[in-house]
C-alpha cells in the first residue's frame, strides 16, 4: 500500500512538533520570534515579572516599527512611541535579544526585515505579536501572528500551544496581464471568498503564476492572507528562494548554505498531496482592483460599478453593504474610477519593498502630483530606503511631488499622529481599509502601488496602465 | 487567568459581519506602556461614540437593558484583523465574558482563551434565532451559557449545544495558565532543540557559515 502524499503544510507542521497534547493541538517549536515596539518590552516585562528570562534569546529579534515617526530625523514621535522605543531597548538589552535599532541598517518594519535580513527562512516556524506576520511565508515559512500573552509564552518556552488548522491550496494559473500586480490577485481572491473566506486554514499559494513570481511579490500575497482570514499562507520555496536568501545578513553562509538548500528542496507538497479545500484563479481574469469598502472583501476592479445593497437579500449583509457606503460616502452604482482622492499612501508591509516603488516610481517619473493631494512614500525598511536612493527613485518620487520618508509602518496604521484626516480619501497600498484605520472617520481605497501612484498623479482613481504601469 | 463555568446574563446583538479588531478598540486608544485598565471606554468605539464625542443613543450597547450585557452576539468573522490582545481586554473591560458567533478571527479566537472569555461557534441561524428572541423582549431576557455542559440556554429555555477543545475548557474550567502547563513539557522542548541543531544548525547559528 502507497501512503498518501503530504501536503508542504503537514511537512512544515509535523516537523516541529515537541508534543501533540490531543484534539487536535500541538505544541510547536518557534524558530524566529519578532518583537516590535508596540508589544515586545511588555511581554519581556510579563515573564519578568514571573521570574524568568527568554528561553532562546538567540532565536529572537527586535525592531520597532509601528510607532516610530518616519518623518525626517523621526521628528514628531509621540511621548507613547518614545516611551516604548526606550522600553524595547531596555529589556533586549537587558534579555539579550538582537534590536535592529531606528537609524541602524537592519531597522524597518518586521515582515520587511525578516526576510530581507535572512532571519527568516525557508522552512522556519516564524511568530510575532502582529497579524501580518504571514507575510513571512512568502520565502517558504510557516509564519503567523499571535497576541500578547502568547507572546510571553514564546519567550519563556520557545514553543506555542497552536490547533492544527485544515489546508487549502490556491492556484492562481496563467501570465500576469501587462499592468496587474500581485496586490491585485490577492484583493481578487478575498473579493471572490470573502473576508472569512480562509478562516481556520493554512493557506498555501501556488501556480504557475506564482512559480513566474518574484519573492517580493510572494511576500506580499501572504501578507494578506489574514485579510482572507487565514493566519497563515505561504508558497512552498524553490530556486527563486534560495536565490533571493544567499547572501543575506543572518542566512547561512557556504556549506551551511548549501547544506540548508538540500534540506529547503524537500519543502513542497507533494504530488498527490490532497488538501480540504482547493481554489484556482484565472490570473488572466484579473485587473486592477481598488476596494470601495470598509473590509477588504469589500474590492471590484477600479471601473467596475459599485454594487448595490438593494440588490443583496441578506438582511445582515445588505447593512453591512449600507454602512460601508455609508461611511466612505459612495453611492451604488458609480464607478471607483474618476473618485476624487486627498492622499495617497505608498508603503506598508503589503507594498514597500524595492519592486513596489519601482512600480510607483514607473507612473511617477517624470509627472506631478495632482494640486489637491497629498502624498508619502514610505519605504519599508533602511534596505530598500537605501536600495531606492541608489537608484535614484527618491529623486522620481519628490521632483514628482512625493514626500520620501523614513521606514515604518506610518499610514496603515496611524498609530504616531501620521493619519488621514477626518473624511479625507485616501488611496493606499496597505492591507487594511477598516472604518478608522488611517485615522478617524479616514475614508481608505487599497489599491496596488502603481495604481496609488496613478492616483495621486490623477488627482482621482485612474488607470496606472494607461500611465506606463 | 479568570475562570469561566457558566453565565446567565442579558445579551446584546451586534450582528454586523467583519467587526475587526481595530473597531473593538482603536489603535489610538491603546499605543503606549501600560494601557491596560484604560480600555474600556474605547471598547467598540467607532460604533458606541458620534463623531462629536458623544454616545450614539441608536448603537446597542448604549441602550439600557443592553448595557450590562456579558454576552455579545456577532456576526460572521467577528475579531478579524489585527491580533491586538487588547481587543479582548477591552471587551473585558466593558463586562463582557462571552461572545457567540458563527465564526471568528483566528487569533482573536485564541486571545480570548488566554483571558478567561468564551468564544462560542454556533450555526448562523443559531445567532440570529438568539438576537431575535432577546430583542423580542427589547433585551429584557437573559441568555445562559454553560461551558462544562456545552450549552446555551435561550430566553425561551430552548437550548442549543456547543463545542469546545477540551484542553480550551479544561483551562477555562479551572483557570489554568498557559505558560505552566507547558513547562510540563520543558524536557520535551531541550530534547527537541539539541535534536534540531544538529538537522539544521543555521536555525541556531544566525548568520553563520
Ligand atoms: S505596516 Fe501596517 S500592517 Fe504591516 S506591520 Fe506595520 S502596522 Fe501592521
Amino acid at each position: 500500500m502507497r501512503s498518501q502524499g503530504r501536503t508542504l503544510f503537514a511537512k512544515l507542521w509535523d516537523s516541529h512538533v515537541v508534543a501533540d497534547l490531543g484534539d487536535g493541538t500541538a505544541l510547536l517549536h518557534i524558530d524566529r520570534h519578532f518583537l516590535h515596539d508596540l508589544g515586545g518590552s511588555q511581554g519581556l516585562k510579563d515573564i519578568k515579572a514571573r521570574g524568568m528570562k527568554p528561553r532562546s534569546p538567540e532565536l529572537t529579534f527586535a525592531v520597532p516599527d509601528h510607532t516610530m515617526s518616519t518623518a525626517r530625523g523621526r521628528a514628531g514621535t509621540t511621548p507613547a512611541g518614545v516611551s516604548l522605543l526606550q522600553a524595547l531597548r531596555e529589556e533586549t538589552e537587558e534579555a539579550g535579544v538582537r534590536l535592529f535599532d531606528v537609524g541602524t541598517p537592519g531597522q524597518g518594519i518586521v515582515h520587511v526585515v525578516g526576510p530581507e535580513l535572512g532571519i527568516t527562512l525557508p522552512g522556519c516556524v516564524v511568530v510575532c505579536g502582529d497579524s501580518h506576520t504571514c507575510t513571512q511565508g512568502g520565502v517558504g515559512a510557516l509564519a503567523f501572528g499571535i497576541g500578547s500573552t502568547e507572546l510571553a509564552h514564546v519567550l519563556a518556552t520557545q514553543t506555542l500551544v497552536q490547533r492544527r488548522p485544515k489546508t487549502m491550496r490556491v492556484r492562481f494559473e496563467g501570465a500576469m496581464p501587462v499592468g496587474v500586480a500581485p496586490k491585485d490577485l490577492i484583493l481578487h481572491l478575498i473579493g471572490t471568498n470573502g473576508a472569512a473566506g480562509g478562516t481556520g486554514y493554512a493557506i498555501e499559494y501556488a501556480g504557475s503564476t506564482i512559480r513566474a513570481m518574484g519573492v517580493e511579490g510572494r511576500l506580499t500575497i501572504c501578507n494578506l492572507s489574514i485579510e482572507l482570514g487565514a493566519k497563515m499562507g505561504f508558497v512552498a520555496p524553490d530556486d527563486t528562494t534560495f536565490a533571493y536568501v544567499q547572501g543575506r545578513m543572518l542566512a547561512p553562509k557556504g556549506a551551511a548554505f548549501e547544506r540548508a538548500v538540500a534540506a529547503w528542496r524537500e519543502l513542497s507538497s507533494d504530488a498527490d498531496a490532497e488538501f480540504d479545500r482547493e481554489v484556482v484563479i484565472n490570473t488572466a481574469d484579473v485587473a486592477p482592483q481598488v476596494t470601495w469598502g470598509t473590509s477588504p472583501e469589500q474590492v471590484a476592479a477600479f471601473d467596475a460599478p459599485i454594487p448595490d445593497p438593494a440588490d443583496i437579500e441578506d438582511a445582515g449583509k445588505r447593512a453591512t453593504v449600507e454602512a460601508a457606503l455609508d461611511y466612505m460616502g459612495l453611492r451604488a452604482g458609480d464607478t471607483m474610477a474618476g473618485t476624487r482622492v486627498d492622499w495617497v499612501f505608498i508603503g506598508s508591509c503589503t507594498n514597500s519593498r524595492i519592486s513596489d516603488l519601482r512600480d510607483a516610481a514607473a507612473v511617477a517619473r517624470g509627472r506631478k502630483v495632482a494640486g489637491h493631494v497629498r502624498a508619502w512614500v514610505v519605504p519599508g525598511s533602511e534596505g530598500v530606503k537605501r536600495a531606492a536612493e541608489e537608484e535614484g527613485l527618491d529623486r522620481v518620487f519628490t521632483e514628482a511631488g512625493f514626500e520620501w520618508r523614513e521606514p515604518g509602518c506610518s499610514m496603515c496604521v496611524a498609530s504616531n499622529g501620521e493619519i488621514v484626516p477626518p473624511g479625507m480619501r485616501a488611496v493606499s497600498t496597505s492591507n487594511r481599509n477598516f472604518v478608522g484605520r488611517q485615522g478617524p472617520r479616514a475614508r481608505t481605497h487599497l489599491a496596488s502601488p502603481a495604481m496609488a501612484a496613478a492616483a495621486a498623479i490623477a488627482g482621482m482613481i485612474a488607470d496606472a496602465r494607461k500611465m506606463g504601469a | 487567568m479568570e475562570k469561566f463555568t457558566t453565565l446567565r446574563t442579558a445579551a446584546a446583538p451586534l450582528l454586523q459581519e467583519n467587526i475587526d479588531t481595530d473597531t473593538i478598540i482603536p489603535m489610538a486608544k491603546m499605543v503606549g506602556v501600560s494601557v491596560r485598565g484604560s480600555l474600556g471606554q474605547w471598547c467598540l468605539a467607532p460604533l458606541r461614540y458620534l463623531p462629536d464625542g458623544s454616545e450614539n443613543p441608536a448603537f446597542v450597547l448604549n441602550r439600557a437593558p443592553y448595557r450590562g450585557a456579558q454576552i455579545l452576539l456577532t456576526g460572521p468573522n467577528f475579531g478579524c484583523g489585527s491580533s491586538r490582545e487588547t481587543a479582548v481586554w477591552a471587551l473585558e473591560e466593558i463586562g463582557i465574558r462571552c461572545v457567540i458567533g458563527s465564526s471568528f478571527g483566528d487569533i482573536f479566537f485564541n486571545n480570548c482563551f488566554q483571558n478567561g472569555v468564551l468564544p462560542v461557534v454556533v450555526d448562523r441561524e443559531v445567532v440570529n434565532e438568539l438576537a431575535a428572541e432577546v430583542e423580542a423582549r427589547q433585551g429584557a431576557a437573559t441568555i445562559g451559557v454553560d461551558l462544562e455542559g456545552g450549552v446555551i440556554t435561550a430566553p425561551s429555555g430552548k437550548t442549543h449545544p456547543f463545542t469546545v477543545q477540551e484542553n480550551r475548557k479544561e483551562a477555562l474550567l479551572l483557570g489554568l495558565d498557559e505558560i505552566g502547563q507547558t513547562l510540563r513539557h520543558d524536557a520535551a522542548i531541550s530534547a527537541f532543540q539539541a535534536r534540531d541543531r544538529l538537522a539544521r544548525p543555521w536555525i541556531y547559528e544566525a548568520g553563520e557559515a
